[in-house]
């Protein structure tokens, strides 16, 4: 198992967004905190190795190629944004990863009761948008939909803020949450004309699983 | 193998140096011989491309007035093998989750029908033979450039860079 001291080296080369767009809340996850996911997903729960996962909203790969090189046996990642999957493609290049698939889809269509890929991945994993003031609850949305197409796990990013709505929504869907960990970090502005060009924001780290 | 982009620049480098040695120690036609395979290995690094085992997974079931949408037709520009280590453990848990038919269906468009049996035979698990032929299929041959066509409204969806765009559009859904 990699060492997270050596996960983190590799993930510093992972390219960012060039001009990350704001209505789609694009940023890279932060290296230190993607590299403390990754490796507890493994060094904890062994979700990783030899694993089929998916990371939804992939956006430049931190996260799936994390993933890869900590054993995962095929990865899958899905975003809506082209750009931003030219820049995951380029990264995985550089990473040497040849398992890794790439596609360009609305993560919300893909929890249709005809998707085949309902229940298709062992681990789901993602940093999903938050959503605007307006447009409230996109993450649990997403979490809905990896939900769905995990066979065991999701691991996800949540606001502090919301744990108690989103241990409730999870209760309601029958579902398993153990919060992992607290992290903060610096969310890039997503309101258009907001004072601040960004905001640190505390985030719970996520486990939930099907009982 | 695939090299990283980072190497690129020391590889180009290496192949200018190399060609000149050859040239001075060699004939000119294994200078051109030499020069042709290492920018061979070279483009190839660039490009990414699309598994199978992917397009057992897409429908275009979405749109309006599509009945099935599966399997998808694979019409593929240029389609490549690469090299990825055999996990027998990991194409037998893989094997319950596709569908055969779209799999052999994907295998003919790519003219990589190899020798699948038409139907799954029982005690594949135990078939190294077979696991093997499937792990090529599934993820060693991938398609660069091409599209996804619906069997039903005969829609395109592109394949870029191994990257399938599809999403629809809004008179489509």
């Amino acid at each position: 198992m990699m060492k997270l001291k050596e996960l983190e080296m590799w993930l510093q080369d992972v390219k960012g967004f060039e001009a990350p767009k704001i209505q789609l809340e694009q940023y890279e996850t932060p290296v230190h905190i993607a590299a403390r996911m990754i490796h507890t997903m493994e060094s904890s729960f062994g979700d990783l190795e030899g694993k089929v996962l998916a990371d939804l909203g992939c956006g430049c790969g931190m996260l799936l190629i994390g993933s890869a090189l900590m054993g995962a046996s095929a990865t899958f990642g899905f975003d809506i944004d082209r750009d931003a999957l030219e820049i995951c493609r380029g990264n995985l290049e550089d990473a040497e990863i040849t398992s890794a698939e790439l596609l360009q889809m609305n993560v919300k269509d893909l929890a249709v009761q005809y998707s085949r890929f309902l229940k298709f991945f062992d681990t789901v994993v993602l940093n999903p948008p938050f959503g605007t003031k307006q447009n409230q609850g996109t993450d649990l949305e997403f979490l809905r939909v990896a939900l769905s197409l995990s066979r065991s796990a999701v691991y996800s990013l949540h606001k502090s803020a919301t744990r108690a709505h989103v241990t409730k929504k999870a209760a309601d869907w029958g579902v398993k949450v153990q919060v992992l960990a607290q992290l903060r970090y610096n969310l890039p502005s997503t309101y258009k004309f907001h004072k601040k060009k960004s905001v640190d924001i505390e985030v719970d780290f996520i486990r939930f699983s099907h009982k | 193998s695939l090299k990283p982009n980072k190497h690129r620049n020391y590889e180009v480098y290496l192949l200018c140096l190399s060609s000149v040695i050859h040239y001075y120690f060699h004939t000119a036609a294994v200078t051109v011989l030499v020069v042709a395979l290492k920018f061979h290995t070279i483009f190839l690094t660039i490009i990414k491309r699309m598994k199978l085992i992917t397009h057992n997974m897409l429908t275009s079931k979405g749109m309006k007035n599509v009945i099935e949408g599966f399997p998808l037709k694979i019409q593929a520009e240029e389609v490549r093998n690469v090299d990825i280590e055999f996990d027998r453990e990991f194409i037998s848990r893989m094997v319950p989750k596709l569908d055969w038919n779209a799999l052999i269906f994907a295998a003919q468009c790519v003219g990589h029908q190899e020798d699948l049996p038409e139907i799954l035979p029982e005690g594949y698990e135990n078939d190294d033979d077979l696991l093997k032929k499937l792990h090529h299929i599934l993820l060693e041959v991938e398609v660069i450039n091409g599209c996804l066509e619906c069997p039903e409204t005969k829609r395109k969806f592109p394949i870029s860079n191994g990257i399938p765009n599809m999403l629809l559009n809004e008179d489509e859904v």
